[in-house]
């Protein structure tokens, strides 16, 4: 079935995460066809020439960013990979790097070496232990290859590459608090401008990436920007990792090639296959928990980035999570909002307080307490988070409930009226267990 | 934010890194052109160690990364994975972020604090199990789905989870 087209396509091969597997099937044969074939600003161009963008959420086109970084800064530089992998939805980059930890190792190799950096760090969240043994595992057999140390490939060129560990904060995802986190201090997101481009880890020019955006990068350099085209619409280029959760026959990750209708992605049997028992779609939350909800009238909206902001939405990190029809929106919404109240990191005043006072409106909505104006009043919270926080989690705090109340404001007017559900298959055990 | 309360009455006054610690600590602090960077390495290796992080070993890490005590107590209370209380031998740790809920996560959390005894952050009474509600864990595809430890578990209802409390000992 299609699991792949780039990155998921030889994914399920035995042994994969070993050396020798991966270069049976051509693993590390772009970084010997780049080192001492390329100079790092033909990397950039042909990275540039692909149109490809940042698959963490923001995307952001990923040769741009490269070459922010000041090319005669006598300062060292580094390539961080964000694998913290946090917003809710997202399971994506956990089995890219279980299934093939290598592909990762040759794209960061790669990426350091175009915008000249000699260390890499790759930032796991917390939970992601076993995870970076698994690449721990293979970094030393990198290193073992002379693909990673003094003198990569023979080529000269110096590589180090380490794994981090953090310890459990959503926060830590957002590239600037990822990178406090890493030096140490609480992972508490910093004032931008400069920019980690300019100065980053250690006040030194940094490149920040996810690992879908690194793992993209061999393949790219391999084949060229153009080839990368043949996939996806003309300013999204090529393909992205869905992952999809929620009551679907079959959820899990998919790579589609971008554009590909959202109605495809859950109704087709050859990925989710519809829905479960006999419910049907209510909305869809297409990037990530973060992004406003589609309802199921927009189903027919194209993966990709402009057609998901034409319809008011992102595309994002890719986590679809497909809400049915027997799911209460204030109580969905109430899940979230707990979430973004319990991972603000505390440094500013709207998101720290916002948050709070969101999820305060929202319980006693859910728990039938509802007042009259206590919609607008939530409204009028996640506006005023919205734009006036210190980060982007603030945003990715409001855009959840601006969304719901976009589309699905009669539900909540309901619920404040009858002091009930107009629907909820899982209210009894949301209620009993309480936030 | 953490919100784990701190400073127990009964942990050791003062510890050191045990000898077969010490090359795991050197090398930690051998990945970083800072010895800062080495805290969050350090508190994974002490939780290692001693199961938990007692406030003698936030001052072990303290003196390990040159750094004001203040400075790890800060850090160590920012992260949500760091036990600054003892735990139980097998740290059970349910996703409720929506995926998860969706596919009955909380039916799964209410059935554990029945069938344990124990509500959220506690433990058994013969240490055995800690109960923790924890945000999304990045296998919503799984879900409804928990850690165990760094163990992931996926796709659960009922009975698997009973299975899975059995094999716990």
């Amino acid at each position: 079935m299609s699991r792949g087209l780039l990155l998921f396509k030889d994914i399920d091969t035995p042994g994969l995460t070993g050396i020798e597997t991966y270069r049976k099937l051509g693993g590390y044969e772009s970084l010997a066809g780049t080192l001492g074939h390329k100079t790092p600003d033909e990397c950039i161009e042909i990275v540039k020439s692909s149109g490809l963008r940042g698959r963490g959420g923001a995307g952001f086109p990923t040769g741009l960013k490269w070459s922010f970084v000041p090319k005669n800064s006598p300062k060292a530089k580094y390539i961080v990979c964000n694998a913290d992998e946090s917003e809710p939805g997202t399971f994506k980059d956990r089995e890219l790097m279980v299934l093939n930890p290598h592909l990762l190792i040759e794209g960061m190799i790669l990426a350091g070496y175009a915008i000249g950096a000699n260390a890499g760090y790759i930032y796991f969240r917390g939970e992601f232990a076993y995870v970076q043994a698994i690449m721990d595992k293979g970094i030393a057999e990198a290193r073992a290859a002379g693909l990673v140390g003094d003198n990569v490939f023979g080529s000269g060129f110096k590589f180090e590459l380490y794994t981090h560990l953090g310890a459990g904060a959503y926060i830590c995802g957002e590239e600037t608090a990822l990178l406090s986190s890493l030096e140490g201090f609480r992972g508490q997101p910093r004032l931008k401008p400069p920019f980690p481009a300019v100065e980053g880890l250690y006040a030194c020019p940094t490149v920040v990436n996810n690992v879908e955006t690194i793992m993209n990068v061999p393949h790219i350099l391999k084949n060229g920007g153009a080839w990368y085209k043949q996939w996806g619409t003309d300013k999204s280029s090529g393909t992205k990792v869905l992952s999809v959760s929620g009551p679907v026959k079959r959820p899990g990750n998919y790579e589609i090639p971008l554009g590909l209708p959202l109605r495809t992605l859950i109704e087709s049997p050859e990925y989710c296959g519809g829905m479960r028992d006999g419910l049907k779609v209510k909305g869809v939350i297409p990037g990530g928990s973060s992004v406003p909800v589609l309802p199921a009238s927009l189903l027919d909206t194209g993966l990709d980035y402009e057609s998901m902001n034409s319809a008011g939405t992102f595309l994002g990190s890719g986590g679809v999570i497909v809400i049915d029809d027997q799911t209460c929106m204030v109580d969905a919404l109430w899940n979230l909002i707990r979430f973004y109240r319990h991972e603000s990191c505390g440094k500013c005043t709207p998101c720290r307080e916002g948050t709070y006072w969101m999820g305060e409106i929202l319980e006693r909505i859910e728990k039938g307490e509802g007042r009259d104006g206590d919609i607008d009043l939530l409204l009028d919270v996640a506006n005023n988070i919205f734009g006036k926080s210190f980060c982007a989690l603030g945003d990715a705090a409001a855009m959840p409930v601006q969304g719901m109340l976009k589309h699905f404001r009669e539900e909540f007017e309901y619920h404040v009226k009858h002091k009930r559900c107009m629907v909820n298959r899982r209210r009894n055990a949301v209620m009993e267990v309480g936030a | 934010m953490s919100h784990a309360p701190i400073m127990p009455t009964e942990a050791p006054a003062v510890l050191e890194w045990p000898d077969n610690v010490k090359p795991e600590v050197a090398e930690a602090i051998s990945h970083y052109p800072v010895k800062r960077s080495a805290v969050l390495p350090l508190l994974w290796i002490a939780q290692r160690t001693w199961g938990w992080c007692p406030p003698a070993a936030l001052q072990l890490v303290a003196r390990t990364a040159e750094l004001p005590e203040p400075e790890v107590f800060g850090v160590a209370t920012f992260y949500t994975m760091f036990n600054l209380q003892p735990v139980g031998r097998h740290h059970l740790q349910v996703c409720m972020t929506l995926s998860c809920s969706l596919m009955g996560a909380d039916r799964l959390f209410k059935h554990l604090e029945h069938k344990l005894g124990i509500g959220h952050g506690e433990t058994t009474a013969d240490g055995r199990f800690t109960l923790r509600r924890v945000e999304c864990l990045a296998a919503c595809g799984g879900g409804p789905c928990m850690q165990v430890g760094l163990d992931y578990y996926e796709d659960l209802d009922l009975p698997k989870v009973d299975a899975i409390l059995e094999k716990l000992k």
